[in-house]
């Protein structure tokens, strides 16, 4: 099967990345292919390499890198919700006038075309949020 | 449930998009607007479903500038630019919030609970904001 | 159909649009705060258990676990899954549809 993942929140505010995580990996490590992540609203904030939670608990950004290097998935960050809150890679940077960038590895930012395309081309597209 | 096929020979998929939250307090209705606009290029089979407080962003009468806040409940009535013309309003969600088709800024289809829970049923892909 | 429902029924209305609007034979998988919602001798066991008639209702565990949910004390007839399941529940319905 052919899993398409929808994050709407933010890391640690909410249990919609721990979760859309857990789903993901159990599906990838049932033999499942998942065709994309993708971080809309809030869940945007997933993708900022920046974060330093603490030592004893998890690191959702970290980890969804890992997920992505290990199973090489697509993890993508809607533009126009990274716009608004602030998530910034080179491209957008240079686009928008930026002095920093903050994308966490194997993130990366795109349209929501790529929403549509993950509902078209999986076989499910599951949406984890609030 | 067969695949049709766009123009181009592409799939064509039942998508439906849920709106069940209020608008301004939250951005969650601004922004699921916003897929469903870019949606639109990918020709596929749309509807958009409105319950609970979701009926609220069909709201007329939207003034927002003492809030400081992008009014967006026109681009309801755009929907149809971009052929996106199945909308719908659960009744039980109108009622209680004491709502008639004339509070609407756009003509929707007011649905039964079972009339809902069909359409829902019939389509390929379900997107929650 | 596969329904989630994720918050809690104390908290808001979603379990009770889903289980409004949840044709008879879907599954409903209730995951992150939802799973109070799975507990006997709640304010929502009746409703919960009226769903069951035609609907099959699951709890994910992980879940129940982490808010120190005794799975034994789960109402009869919901079935208890790990992510593993979640997956398998997705996989066998035709789509998933959240309630947020």
């Amino acid at each position: 099967m052919k899993f398409g993942i929808q994050v709407n929140e933010g890391p640690y505010q909410h249990q919609a990345s721990d979760t859309a995580y857990q789903f993901t990996k159990a599906a990838l490590e049932k033999g499942h292919e998942v065709f994309r992540v993708f971080f809309y609203h809030d869940g945007v904030n997933n993708g900022t390499r920046l974060t330093t939670p603490p030592q004893d608990d998890r690191n959702i950004v970290n980890r969804w890198s890992e997920l992505a290097e290990k199973y090489d998935l697509d993890l993508v960050v809607c533009v126009a919700a990274a716009q608004r809150r602030g998530i910034v890679d080179d491209d957008e940077a240079k686009r928008q006038g930026k002095d920093a960038t903050n994308i966490a590895p194997r993130f990366r930012i795109s349209g929501l075309g790529q929403l549509i395309e993950a509902g078209i081309q999986s076989d499910r597209l599951v949406v984890f949020g609030d | 449930m067969t695949d049709e096929m766009t123009e181009e020979g592409g799939t064509v998929k039942r998508f439906l998009y849920v709106n069940r939250r209020a608008p301004y307090g939250s951005i969650y209705a601004l922004e699921s607007l916003e897929v469903v606009l870019i949606g639109a290029a990918f020709e596929q089979d749309v509807s958009m479903v409105f319950i609970d407080d979701g009926v609220y962003e069909l709201k007329k009468g939207q003034d927002t500038k003492a809030i400081d806040m992008k009014n967006f409940s026109p681009t309801y009535r755009a929907l149809e630019m971009y052929d996106v013309e199945k909308l719908y309003a659960d009744k039980e969600s109108m009622d209680a919030r004491g709502l008639t088709e004339d509070d609407l800024v756009v003509p929707v289809e007011v649905l039964s609970t079972e009339e809902l829970a069909n359409l829902m049923e019939e389509q390929d892909v379900v997107l929650s904001f | 159909m596969l329904h989630t429902v994720n918050k809690s029924p104390f908290e808001k209305n979603s379990l009770d649009s889903c289980l409004r609007l949840a044709k008879k034979g879907s599954s409903i998988l209730l995951i992150e705060d939802g799973v109070y919602a799975a507990m006997k001798g709640t304010a929502v066991m009746e409703k919960v258990s009226a769903a069951m008639q035609d609907k099959k209702v699951y709890a994910l565990g992980p879940d129940l676990k982490a808010r120190g949910l005794d799975e034994s004390q789960v109402i009869d007839g919901i079935g208890v899954v790990d992510y593993g399941g979640f997956v398998d529940l997705a996989a066998a319905s035709d789509k998933v549809q959240s309630w947020l």
